[in-house]
Parts: structure tokens; sequence; C-alpha cells
């Protein structure tokens, strides 16, 4: 199957060399080489215990084509929730699409576009990030990203610039996706004192396809930076989707994510955080909502280097049907990161008889004067909270949306951008039916 | 308008409620007293439809209907309410959206129009009074963070915003210092219609100085072993339980 793999790579290294920069190639060779040594992670691998991957390996997908497929603007509309003056990236099936896209005027220095651009005319700036921070060791799906590293977006923000306006990057998938990969590849880098909001959507206008999504994003947080990332994954429900996002933090840094998974067959997403210097602040917020045959995985990983940060994180699932989730919290506490501050809560709805988690834990902690807790829940909603608001006049199944719609407010509540925050919350009640 | 006959009631095997026999009309204030554990809040939360127990034998009928084949939202529908002796906190619902679905529900059970955000707020400002609240409230979460006296009150402002027929009121004087418990009270008392009736459970006599009961009845082990006039609950406060818990021994 990784020979598949390969006849792809060399045909594309073949006709695409001149539209990289030189140390660009190398490195994808390498990544190539890995993924054919490798290839797809076996059963039996512990970080893969609870996510049959064997219907991705096991499949044949051909690359999408590199000319976006026909979408038009009114089409995409359901998704565009920001307000006209968001700087926008669409990309369909994997290809940049410029008629949709509206990145507008920029602050000096700030650079907002594809990646294929950015490869032709930014080589320098690259050099420095892509492919950095997300090592091709992480995973055979992120060699495998590398390896076929062409498109996705760009975000750059210089030193000190507010980016007033938040970014939003669409990767909307067509009905002429289906069978097909993509491994889109973003990078976000801020600078010293930036500030930004960026917003990562995967949605679908073929919620009948089956195709796969291999994304890799990249994000280097400055020192003294505001970083609020939402990642929401809305793909078909018959869709394949492995995801990663690497976080590099520096001093005095804030970085918040809050992560949406409702689409995808399978579906994981891999959020890793590093704090590699001090008085940094990193906040993870999660929802899954899943129902029918849904697995949705989300695997997280923060790396307490340094002494005096402060982490928090808490993901939530709401499971019908016979869907999984699976979760798997992994905080990282070296012997030098001192007054380290970490929190981990994983909570779930179990709304089906069927529905399933497994939800895991995992603290490796080596410093002595730390404070780091974690706390996990599968349950059903509270009788006496359905209770109290069916006293009060409210239908069972109102009740009970209800209470799933303030289980889920909880974390949303926590999302900084109002828009955002407006379109999740729309997100959630339409999946819960309204109340 | 509410006629209990022979009530008994489990709790996973235990019986609580064993032989309640009660008769309510329009424009009456019963108080329910009793010793801990003597089944009174069990009563409460029976009539309006507590999953946690089951009515093994017996009868309640509320306006002519059979109260125990409704569910707890019918009840309401009805105009039934239960005044929660813990009220249920609901982060990340507001007070405002959570009161207008209710009253929203009850609305449109009897046929009625449901009203908008904006009417809703009008009426809120009325019913604010009751308890003596201002609007900053209404934006809170549902019970979310509030202190004991503040969730009895927003029962009482449930209470004013739906406009029960029968209102039950669960220890709502428990836990409650003299100035929550008058606003507690006078919000009650704005609320007595002649045509709607309040059953008041409560351990203390204290309460019963605010809100003045027409009837007064003692349960002791899962029955009502007295009734009587006002009077029976300052007997009560004098006398303590123990001279009624004896007389059932006496009895059985």
């Amino acid at each position: 199957m990784s020979g598949t793999f390969v006849q792809e790579f060399e045909a594309l290294s073949t006709a695409a060399t001149t539209e990289s920069p030189d140390w660009l190639e190398p490195v994808r060779r390498s990544a190539m080489e890995r993924f054919a040594r490798t290839g797809f992670p076996p059963a039996r691998d512990e970080e893969w215990r609870f996510t049959p991957i064997a219907p991705i390996a096991q499949g044949s997908w051909r690359p999408a084509g590199s000319t976006p497929a026909e979408v038009s603007r009114a089409e995409l509309a359901p998704f565009m929730f920001g307000h006209a003056e968001w700087a926008t990236m669409v990309f369909v099936n994997g290809a940049y699409s410029e008629g949709l896209s509206a990145i507008g005027e920029l602050p000096a220095g700030v650079r907002i576009g594809s990646l294929s651009e950015a490869l032709r005319a930014d080589g320098a700036l690259l050099e420095r990030h892509l492919t950095r921070h997300a090592p091709i060791e992480g995973s055979p799906f992120t060699a495998l990203n590398t390896a076929f590293l062409r498109e996705g977006g760009l975000v750059y923000v210089p030193a000190g610039v507010d980016l007033a306006r938040p970014v939003h990057l669409v990767f909307v998938t067509t009905a002429d996706a289906g069978g097909t990969v993509t491994h889109p590849r973003n990078l976000l880098v801020f600078e010293r004192g930036a500030r930004a909001s960026i917003i990562e959507s995967y949605v679908t206008l073929a919620p009948g396809q089956t195709y796969w999504t291999n994304p890799v994003t990249e994000v280097a947080v400055g020192a003294g930076s505001w970083v609020e990332h939402t990642r929401i994954q809305r793909e078909s429900e018959r869709a394949y989707h492995i995801g990663l996002t690497q976080v590099d933090q520096q001093r005095d840094s804030h970085y918040r994510a809050f992560s949406l998974a409702m689409g995808g067959a399978l579906a994981r997403h891999n959020l890793h955080v590093r704090l590699n210097d001090e008085n940094i602040e990193t906040l993870m917020y999660g929802l899954y909502l899943t129902r029918g045959e849904q697995l949705v995985d989300n695997h997280t990983a923060i790396y307490h280097d340094q002494p005096n940060c402060r982490s928090w994180e808490v993901y939530k699932g709401v499971l019908d049907g016979r869907s999984r989730g699976v979760f798997n919290g992994k905080v990282f506490v070296k012997p030098e990161a001192q007054k380290t501050d970490a929190k981990q809560t994983n909570r779930n709805v179990l709304l089906g008889d069927h529905a399933r988690v497994d939800t895991k834990p995992q603290l490796e902690i080596f410093a002595d004067d730390v404070k780091c807790t974690h706390g996990a829940t599968v349950g059903k909603l509270d009788e006496v909270a359905l209770f109290y608001a069916r006293s009060r006049g409210l239908p069972a199944a109102a009740a009970e949306r209800l209470l799933l719609y303030a289980f889920a407010a909880e974390v949303v509540d926590e999302v900084a951008l109002a828009p955002v925050k407006i379109e999740l919350d729309r997100l959630i009640l339409e999946r819960l039916g309204g109340f | 308008m509410l006629e209990i006959r022979n009530l008994h009631a489990t709790a996973g095997d235990k019986e609580i409620l064993r032989g309640i026999d009660l008769t309510v009309n329009t424009g009456e204030v019963h108080a329910v007293m009793g010793p801990n554990g003597s089944g009174k809040s069990t009563l409460a939360q029976v009539l309006a439809g507590h999953p946690a127990y089951v009515v093994t034998e017996g009868s309640v009928f509320y306006e002519g209907q059979d109260l125990l084949d409704l569910e707890p939202e019918e009840r309401a529908q009805a105009g039934l309410f239960l005044a929660f002796q813990y009220p249920v906190e609901i982060p990340g619902v507001s007070n405002a959206y959570f009161l207008r679905a209710a009253y929203n529900e009850i609305r449109k059970a009897r046929g009625l129009e449901e009203v908008d955000s904006m009417d809703f707020l009008d009426l809120l400002e009325e019913k604010l009074k009751v308890v003596e609240w201002g609007p900053e409230i209404m934006s809170r979460a549902v019970n979310s963070g509030f202190s004991g006296g503040e969730k009895k009150r927003n029962e009482i402002l449930q209470m004013a915003v739906l406009q029960p027929r029968l209102a039950i009121l669960d220890e709502t004087d428990s836990g409650l210092d003299i100035d929550a418990l008058r606003i507690v009270a006078a919000g009650v008392n704005t609320l007595r219609r002649p045509d709607n009736a309040t059953i008041v459970v409560t351990h203390y006599q204290r309460l019963l100085n605010y809100i003045v009961p027409d009837y007064v009845h003692v349960l002791s082990a899962g029955r009502i072993v007295r009734s009587g006039g006002k009077e029976l609950a300052l007997e009560l406060e004098a006398r303590g339980y123990e001279w009624l818990e004896e007389g059932v021994e006496a009895a059985s």
C-alpha cells in the first residue's frame, strides 16, 4: 500500500520541483522514505489502540486534482459565518481557490495566502518554520503529509501586530472528492507580541462521500503573543480525517484552542503543544458530538518543558447511537518545569445505550513542586436536572436538549471571538435538534 | 382541587409514604409539617412526578384528572408547580432563556401563542418586583453559583412567572436568613389568589408566621397523624414532634 504513495510521490516530484525551494525537496523525500519504511501504524500500536485505521490503510486513495472543482459562493455561504471583512482562504478538494478566497488589505508585513504561492515567493520565511515544528517521526500520517506537502494556508503576523480581522481557512470537499486523499499543510506564525484569531474549518458539500483528509497545521506562537485557534471538523460522516495541530509556544504567550468535531466516519485530531519557555498559558477546549457509527478521537499532548506555566484543558463529548469517542490526554512535566499548573478534564454524556467512550489521562510528571490534576467522567444526563426542567413544563425531549446544550455551552463559552461562539452555538443546537 | 387518597410511595425498596389522605380546595393554604424522614418532601416530589419514587397504592386527583397518569411536564402545564428544596444548577443556560422556554411550553400546551423575548422581558420586569430583584439576575445561568437564598428566590420568581394553580413549596425556608425568608414569604403571599392553592412543606413553624396557613397537617412515618388549624403549628413549636410520634406507636 505504501508503494502506491511512493509512485505518486515520484511522479509529483519530477513534475513540481521547480515550484519549491531547494531545501524542501530533501525534507519531503526523507518523509516519504520514512513512511515507506514504517507504513501505517499497526493495530497493536498503543497510540492507535482504540482507533481502527484499517479502512484508511487498506483503502486505495487517489490524489485529488490540482485544479479546484467548481463551487459557487452560494454553496459555501453556510460555512462562512464570519463577517465579510474577515480574511478567508478557501481550498476546494485541497486546491486553493483564489476566486472564492478574500484576503483584503493587510497591515504591513502580514502575509496571508496559499502555501503554494508562499513556496514560490517566501521560501526563506518558510524555511524557518515549515516542517520545523511537526516532526515526521511523530506519526506516519505526519510523514505522509510532509511527503505530499504542496498546499494549505499560510498566516504570518509580524512582531507587535494585532491582526484585528480573524482569518478563516476553509477546506471544503465536493462530490469530486470521492476516493481521494488530500494533505493540507498549514503554517501559522505569530512573532513577538502579535495577536490573532484563526479559524480552521473542514467542511463538505458532499455529506455522503468517502474521502480522506490528512491535514497538518504547524503553529509558532512567539513571545508575548496571543492566539486563539478554533478548529471546526464537519467532514462527511463517511469520510476519514486524521489531523495534527502542532504548537510551539514561547515565553509569556497565550494560546487558546477550541476544537469541535462532528464529522467523519473516523476522525482523529492530535493536538500537541510544547511550552518552550516560562510564564506561558495554554487553554485547550474541545467538544465532540457523534452519532450513528461515528468514531471521533482526540489525542492531546502538552509538554511542560519549562517552569511557571499553566495549562488548562476541558474536552467534552455527547455520544449518540452506536458511536464511539476516544480521548487521550498526555501531560508531560519535565524535572525543571517547577510550579507547573496543569488541569485536565474529560466529560462525556452517552445518549445511546450502545455508545461508548475510551478515555485515558496520561500524566508523566518529573518535577515535584507542581499542581497537576485530571478527571474523567462518562455517564448519562443527570436525572434530577431532567426532572427539574420537566417540572417547569419542558417536554422530556426538550429538557434533554436543553441540558445537553448546557453541557456543551460550558466549553463553547470559553471561545473569545463572539461570531465564532455564535456559530458554534448554532451548530450545536442544529445537531441537538433545537429546543 | 387536589384529592389524595391512601397514597403509598416507595424509593427503592423502602416505603416512605404509607397512606396519605389530603384534600386541598382552591383558595386554601395547607402546611405539611413533620420531623426529618417523615415523608413530607417525598409527598411534594411525588405530586410533581419525581422519577425516583414509585406510587404503589392510592390515588391523586387534581382538578378532576388522575395526576399520577401525567408526566412531570404535563403536571406543570396543568398548573402544578414545585418549588424545589434543592434547585438544580444549569450552567450555560441563562435564567431568562430557561424561564421563557418554560413559560412558552406551558402556553403552547394551553393553546396560547408563544411570547417573543421582548414581550417576555416586559412581563419579567413586573415579576422581578415580587422577589425584589433587578434584571441582572436574568442573564446569569440558572441557579449557577447562586447562594442558597438566591436559589430559593429564583424558585419564587419562576412561580411568579408560571402562575401555577397549585404551588407546592418544599422546605423553601430551609437555609434562609431572615431577610430572604421575608422576601420569599412576601412573594408567596403576593401570588395568593382565591382561585389557586398552596401547600407549604416545612420543618419549622417560623415560615408560617409569614405565610399563614388555613390548615396544618403533621406527617409522621409516612402518614398524616394530626390535622388542625394554624394553632397546631404553634403547639408543635412549643412541644416538638415527639408527642405525636408516640401517638403513632400507641395507635399501631
